[in-house]
């Protein structure tokens, strides 16, 4: 790069030379980094505007699960008698991560419409729009654990210690999400039926998790569904500390974090390879 | 990693563009569905065709000067912009540019209706490529160009369109790029405020700053450029002094469009 130096000792001039031979997996991330301060901006530009809109919006995003696991309690529980402790916090501990994975992947996936009206303007790395949706959606899952101390206050359950292990399952859970969101929103630049696809292939992923169920219900020729499906040990990250209240197993654990890892690498390869093919419409 | 300067005349142009070329991809047959897209790829069937929004254009801009650019719709002018803007990239060719670039951009881009001036004010400014503390110090300023302090807390969709145009221009040209572009957004807001926004420009120019403005008003091009570029079908047909290259094309679009070289 070949930098001028102002005669004043002024800070190097910006230099763009297209020419520049760069490494996208690397590239990109160091654009995001230079745009930190527009992530923060459009996560708080969101939550802003969904709060002022309307005064029951926080009210709202707390109700629906309440009312959701009143549905789900009367089915799973009171007429399938599966026998769970406190039913209504076992779905809630599971469904907390689920609705933050199912709403900022599918979120991730509607946003190229916003993300190119901008990108064909000014110069801004499309993954900023990516993580200031998990951005989003971590700030909902934060007002999400409303409702849940709410059902754990009303059923008199306890609150473990191991409860403190959350922020390492959410930095595990957003990662995870974070290369699915990356993936989706990549396919999404180029296709326009991503999101209805998405949605068709979610409501399986909902029934092949444990998060209704326990795992011990599902019949030995099915159980191959839930032992290869990387949501399951999600999930469990997140139930085992609030629901059972001890650290999940070392080998959920270690399957969680592959998952986690292996899904942001794949979904930042993805992007940047991808990026410029795909991002360039008109 | 670095590459070998261009020119070896100092100082350095601003812009250089160098056999540049920007192909779209317009297919035929747009497969934008992936349901359709996976039948296709299995029937080995996925066909483009390209189109050149530029061709092998090759033009250097010095610093500080004041360059229009014109030609029919479609010729290439906004895909230039992009290209200096880094919003596209080319296709083939190479281009250098030196110094922070500002695209005047148009009228509510970036606003968000629903919140204040002051919170516009950082969004847009971030979206630029600033930092929130660098915008919270840009605020006295751009408040006091816009003539619009005392609305500042309320949301954006109570102003009317010419309070929005003010924002927009004051947060533009506020950031002090070294180019700035500007694609025929010339008007904005009332008589007055079009005035104070040629006094800022002409204080652009004064300040060395490189311009660049896309218009189809030749008068303004007169009026505000030294140089000309003409661009048709992606290709540079004529690049000199304003004037001449506005009586040539003026000449060329009241003759029905048939080039005369």
């Amino acid at each position: 790069m070949s930098a001028r130096i102002g005669p004043l000792g002024e800070p190097p001039e910006a230099v763009y030379d297209s020419s520049r031979k760069t490494i996208p997996f690397f590239s990109e991330a160091w654009a995001l980094w230079d745009f930190r301060h527009l992530v923060a901006e459009l996560v708080s530009r969101d939550i802003k505007v969904r709060y002022k809109r309307s005064v029951l919006g926080v009210a709202w995003t707390m109700l629906s699960p309440l009312l959701n696991m009143l549905a789900l309690t009367v089915v799973f529980s009171v007429i399938l008698k599966q026998g769970i402790k406190n039913f209504p916090v076992y779905y809630l501990t599971g469904a907390i991560f689920w609705n933050f994975f199912a709403q900022a992947t599918s979120h991730a996936a509607s946003l190229t419409v916003e993300c190119t009206e901008i990108t064909r303007r000014v110069f801004v790395p499309r993954s900023v729009f990516v993580i200031s949706a998990i951005g989003v959606g971590t700030v909902n899952f934060a007002f999400s654990l409303v409702p849940l101390l709410l059902i754990i206050a009303v059923t008199g359950y306890p609150i473990h210690l191991s409860w403190l292990f959350l922020p390492v399952a959410m930095l595990i859970g957003a990662s995870f999400t974070t290369g699915v969101g990356l993936i989706l929103f990549t396919l999404a630049s180029r296709f326009v039926d991503v999101r209805e696809t998405y949605m068709v292939l979610l409501s399986p992923w909902f029934f092949i998790t444990p998060i209704v169920y326990a795992p011990s219900i599902v019949p030995a020729h099915f159980q191959f569904l839930v032992r290869y499906n990387p949501m399951t040990y999600l999930v469990e990250i997140f139930r085992a500390p609030l629901y059972n209240g001890w650290l999940p197993g070392s080998k959920t654990f270690a399957f969680s974090l592959l998952a986690a890892v292996c899904s942001l690498i794949l979904g930042w390869a993805f992007y940047a390879a991808k990026n410029d093919e795909y991002g360039n419409v008109s | 990693m670095s590459a070998e300067p261009i020119a070896q005349a100092l100082p350095t142009p601003a812009v250089e563009i160098q056999n540049l070329s920007v192909r779209y991809r317009v297919s035929s047959e747009v497969i934008s569905s992936l349901k359709e897209y996976a039948i296709r790829a299995v029937q080995r069937r996925i066909a483009q065709n390209e189109l050149m929004a530029l061709d092998d254009v090759s033009l250097s801009i010095r610093r500080g000067e004041r360059v229009g650019v014109i030609g029919p719709n479609g010729a290439g002018k906004s895909t230039l912009f992009k290209v200096i803007a880094r919003v596209r990239k080319p296709s083939s060719g190479r281009i250098v540019v030196r110094g922070k670039v500002a695209p005047l951009l148009e009228l509510g881009f970036g606003f968000h209706g629903e919140l204040s001036g002051r919170e516009n004010i950082i969004l847009l400014g971030t979206l630029m490529g600033f930092s929130r503390k660098e915008m919270l110090a840009r605020i006295p300023g751009i408040a006091a160009f816009s003539e619009l302090d005392p609305f500042l807390d309320s949301a954006i969709r109570t102003y009317s369109t010419g309070m929005s145009a003010r924002l927009a221009f004051s947060v533009a040209t506020d950031v002090d790029p070294d180019i700035l572009l500007v694609d025929e957004t010339l008007s904005v807001g009332d008589e007055r405020f079009a005035a104070k926004c040629k006094k800022r420009m002409a204080n652009f120019r004064d300040r060395g700053k490189t311009i660049l403005l896309v218009s189809h008003s030749l008068a303004d091009i007169r009026d505000s450029c030294q140089r000309a570029i003409w661009i048709s079908d992606g290709r540079v047909i004529k690049d000199g002094p304003a004037d001449a290259v506005c009586d040539a094309y003026h000449e060329w679009s009241i003759h029905g469009g048939e080039i005369v070289v």
